[in-house]
């Protein structure tokens, strides 16, 4: 039994349970908002791959472990502080009541219980699924490179020797092998409906493993501030059937520019909004030398060392 | 001649900054001159700037932390503005100065709001609860307050000369580094850090060696009020995590200065290695704070139920517990790094161990409560406030603290949200609740009641309605310090935030209006006896304010609670214990030491920020001729006579006999 598919199983048992919190939370959100209460805006809580369904069952179990003891915490406290109060003449006034084994005993040991199951759910959930962990042993994944630059995406497909700059294709229901770095500053590679996120580090390579189950069109972040362009470092992950993919691969292979070391120096430099592009070709070891520094890492703003004044060309 | 300083330094294209400047300095030009028509100056400078008395100190920390608390509550309300109308647009702050502001707001809230309201309650109230007369070191506090308050003062000063860091409240590298900041913003940031946190390293070994070594005769380490063991685990954090602040800092100086490669990405540097520095300094500071603010809330939970402290060893035992244990969780804050699954669990269960104690010592509050009197005071409303919101925000903790969850919430709101649950329900709201509660002890007079408790409420509303939509927007993957954004499901959940921070702005101004009415009705407000709040602790037993030596004689200290044993007994006997013989007292004599070392710090910082390096080297002068001339004084004791001591006691026994009788039905 494939790891994906134990997760989906578990995913499955847990099915009642998100839908119970999902309206909750729609009920919180309150009626004027009716806008809200359609579906695939809760990212997080929405996911569409095996990993974001197992992030998402550990953080709704985790939730209601600490539900569990909290809950009643909150009630007791308002409970205690009601009952007590000074005027009311039927509670019982113990001035010098300030020590009880027992109540130290249970006050120690409910928090301490609590934190050994859920240290035991942060053990396993750590293990299932560290980034680094491949999802199938049997399928081959898809290998996708990445790279953030100043303000932009680069995703390059090794296998197929294609590139992309600010949109990433991937087939659905195939697990997908990201080693990650950057060209300059750190970014977190962060698609909130597939799960787990990672940092993208110059001079290192990151690595995560994602799937996306369906067919669909997700939406991808930076999640670590990187600068003037940060809040445009987002690009949207188009999930396609296998045979749509290798026919944009076959579509884009031998077209347009190719991206060897002068083109992506050109691209390093500092710019935002780029539209999505496609590069025809891929020098191949690119990825490498940009993790080994032979492609040097991008250079930053003009270099205008005076005050606020020279942040005027950039972003807006 | 000048460094880089330049007019164009100054940001005249930018009209939200230089109305700002406008007002801020037509504001102190009229405070200057208010206190200068009037004749003040003298007084001022001889009792408040120049004082070394810890009550003044911690008076002056407070004040400083409350003005800045209006600064950066002005860049919170810019956030939230920007971030509510830059749904696909730009908004009104463009990014170059937004990131500035999300910047500046971390880093005054934190250092320059939380840190000195922390260590203003620890200096005013700590030496009273020991039964001592001062702290350890005298001139070095004051030397202390004045380096906290230069820093303070160049964070603003980036506001109108030059721009504050782009880069957050925590400047990693790489791009913090000279390639990527080239402007003297994360140089404003360092230095203003490297000055403060001196003085803050100041202030920790003086309250460490004061808890240990200067207490009343009897008052044994579990005799001790628990603000003193939360103060102690505090400042011995402070001491253990400064240090690494400092370094950490100063390897980001040379790399930008001096071409160094610590952190940069070439050349061997390494920019994780600056996150888990600064982390291993940042999470005990987390703890720096909010441990003294479960000493505030200990003290105000016994208080208002008529009750000692429920569990007070297994308080203390918790309290020394989460000090411990602060120093080995840092690595959560960075567990979608790729550390690996081994180090993550670790640290993930790690994280959750100190939820244990904090765990017990809610359970104790209400302990506390239980059996008791609870009286709805302001403090009390903040306290009952805090354990609410305080175990919202524990709950999401432990939450991002298990590391699958974290992977797909790190850097999102719902981390922010988290942060300011912790930090606002239990940092904040402990402040607020000691503020509250000695504020009669500072002035004799006590605050407006039901002022305070407006703008409670409208503190705590406000704060649900900002932050309980942010932890909404997390889970729909919207991340931190976005200056605009272009889904469309994201900006009603903004707009909901925005009007919470309305609802905090009015919380706020209800408590500037608190004070200045208090202020103005002090005559109605008084407090003749010296305990407003029929108090358990030293600090009570003495006048308000308290005399400069604080207590006429020092009190024998026989078991916990030593005011209230000497209450009761008291009480019994309708009578007061017989008058002690008076002696006469030495204190120690002010000095300017402090400010002045403050002037050329602040100098000298500006200095360095612009490369004036001329400016350096007379302003390290200035500052090295300054300590020596205070390390050769000869006299730095002053005796207050016998006969002035006698009548300043007499005076409060006085009032505290016409109150025995109606003391004793109350209780």
């Amino acid at each position: 039994m494939g790891i994906s598919e134990r997760r989906s199983r578990r995913a499955e048992r847990h099915g009642i349970y998100v839908a119970w919190l999902r309206s909750a939370l729609r009920w919180c959100a309150l009626a004027p908002l009716p806008l809200l209460l359609t579906a695939c805006h809760w990212a997080v809580l929405d996911p569409r791959g095996p990993v974001g369904q197992a992030d998402r069952t550990i953080l709704i179990d985790s939730l209601a472990i600490m539900l569990a003891i909290g809950l009643p915490t909150i009630l007791a406290t308002f409970a205690f502080a009601w009952w007590f109060r000074a005027s009311n003449t039927r509670a019982r006034y113990r001035p010098d009541w300030e020590f009880s084994g027992a109540i130290e005993l249970v006050v120690w040991a409910i928090p301490a219980m609590v934190i050994i199951l859920l240290g035991g759910v942060a053990w396993i959930g750590a293990h299932e699924l560290d980034p680094a962990k491949p999802l199938s042993q049997r399928e081959a994944p898809v290998e996708i490179q990445v790279i953030s630059l100043d303000w932009k995406w680069l995703f390059i497909y090794p296998q197929e020797g294609v590139a992309s700059v600010n949109q990433l294709v991937v087939p659905a229901g195939v697990p997908l092998r990201f080693s990650l770095t950057s060209a300059s500053v750190w970014n977190v590679f962060f698609v909130p409906q597939l799960g787990s996120m990672i940092y993208t580090m110059n001079g290192m390579r990151t690595q995560m493993n994602l799937q996306a189950d369906e067919p669909g069109t997700f939406r991808g972040l930076s999640a670590h501030f990187s600068g003037d362009g940060f809040s445009d470092m987002h690009f949207a992950v188009r999930a396609v059937r296998a045979d749509e993919f290798a026919a944009w691969v076959k579509g884009t292979r031998g077209v347009g520019p190719t991206l060897d070391g002068t083109a992506y120096t050109a691209l390093a430099r500092q710019s935002t909004n780029l539209p999505p592009s496609t590069f025809g070709a891929v020098t191949p070891e690119l990825f490498a030398q940009v993790v080994r520094q032979t492609l040097a890492p991008g250079s930053g703003p003009a270099t205008d060392r005076g005050g606020a004044a020279e942040a005027s060309e950039k972003g807006h | 001649m000048w460094g880089k300083l330049s007019w164009e330094a100054v940001p005249f294209h930018e009209p939200i900054v230089m109305v700002t400047s406008a007002v801020v300095a037509i504001a102190i030009t009229g405070v200057l001159a208010w206190v200068v028509v009037k004749g003040h100056l003298h007084y001022i400078w001889k009792e408040w700037l120049s004082s070394v008395d810890h009550k003044r100190i911690g008076v002056m920390y407070v004040v400083l932390a409350l003005v800045m608390l209006l600064r950066g509550f002005a860049d919170a309300i810019l956030m939230r503005s920007q971030q509510a109308v830059a749904m696909g647009s730009a908004g009104f702050l463009p990014p170059e100065h937004y990131n500035q502001v999300f910047s500046a707001h971390g880093t005054i809230m934190i250092f320059f709001v939380a840190m000195p309201f922390v260590i203003g309650l620890m200096n005013f109230a700590v030496p009273l609860q020991l039964g001592a007369r001062d702290v350890a070191f005298p001139v070095l506090n004051s030397v202390g307050f004045w380096l906290t308050a230069t820093g303070a003062l160049l964070v603003n000063i980036s506001l109108f000369i030059g721009e504050f860091a782009r880069t957050g409240w925590l400047p990693y590298p790489p791009l913090s580094e000279l390639a990527y900041s080239p402007g003297v913003g994360v140089d404003y940031y360092l230095w203003a850090l490297q000055i403060s946190g001196a003085g803050t390293l100041l202030s920790g070994v003086n309250l460490v060696t004061t808890v240990l070594k200067v207490r009343a005769p009897g008052m044994a380490y579990l005799h001790m009020p628990i603000f003193c063991w939360t103060t102690l685990a505090s400042n011995l954090l402070i001491v253990a995590a400064f240090p690494i602040l400092t370094a950490t800092l100063a390897m980001l100086l040379l790399d930008r200065y001096l071409g160094f490669h610590f952190f940069t990405n070439e050349a061997g540097g390494n920019p994780m290695m600056f996150m888990n520095l600064i982390w291993a300094w940042g999470h005990p500071e987390v703890y720096i704070l909010v441990l003294p603010a479960f000493g505030i809330f200990s003290e105000v939970f016994s208080t208002f139920s008529g009750k000692p402290l429920f569990g007070y060893r297994s308080m203390v035992a918790a309290t020394m517990g989460i000090c411990i244990l602060s120093f080995m969780v840092w690595l959560h804050h960075f567990f979608t790094m790729g550390a690996g699954a081994d180090v993550n669990a670790i640290f993930g269960i790690a994280t959750m161990i100190i939820a244990v104690p904090t765990g017990v010592k809610i359970y104790n509050w209400l302990f506390t409560m239980y059996s008791g009197r609870v009286v709805f005071a302001t403090p009390m409303l903040w306290a009952l406030g805090f354990v609410v919101t305080f175990v919202v925000g524990g709950i999401t903790g432990v939450l991002l603290a298990v590391p699958p969850a974290d992977f797909v919430l790190h850097n999102s709101l719902f981390l922010v949200a988290h942060f300011h649950n912790v930090i606002i329900g239990g940092v904040l709201f402990g402040v607020f609740a000691g503020y509250e509660y000695w504020f009669p002890k500072a002035f004799g007079f006590r605050l407006h009641e039901g002022l305070g408790k407006a703008a409670f409420w409208f503190w705590i509303v406000g704060f649900y309605v900002a932050f309980m939509p942010l932890y909404a927007l997390g889970l729909m993957g919207m991340t931190r310090r976005m200056q605009h954004y272009d889904v469309p499901e994201w900006q009603p959940w903004l707009l909901v935030a925005a009007g919470g921070a309305a609802l905090i702005a009015i919380g706020v101004a209800l408590q500037v209006v608190q004070l200045v009415w208090s202020i103005r009705h002090r005559g109605a407000l008084r407090d003749v006896t010296g305990d407003p709040w029929n108090g358990r602790t030293l600090e009570w037993m003495t006048s308000s304010p308290p005399p400069m030596f604080n207590y006429a004689v020092m009190p024998n200290v026989e078991g916990l609670e030593a005011y209230w044993m000497r209450k009761q007994s008291a009480l019994e006997r309708q009578t007061l214990h017989p008058e002690p013989e008076y002696h006469d007292i030495h204190m120690p004599r002010n000095s300017s030491a402090g400010f002045i070392c403050a002037f050329f710090a602040a100098t000298m910082g500006f200095a360095l920020i612009w490369h004036i390096w001329w400016l350096v080297v007379v302003a390290f002068v200035g500052a090295w001729a300054v300590f020596v001339v205070v390390a050769w004084r000869d006299e730095h004791e002053e005796a207050i006579p016998a006969a002035t001591v006698a009548r300043i006691d007499r005076a409060n026994r006085t009032a505290r006999e016409a109150r025995l009788p109606t003391l004793g039905s109350a209780t």
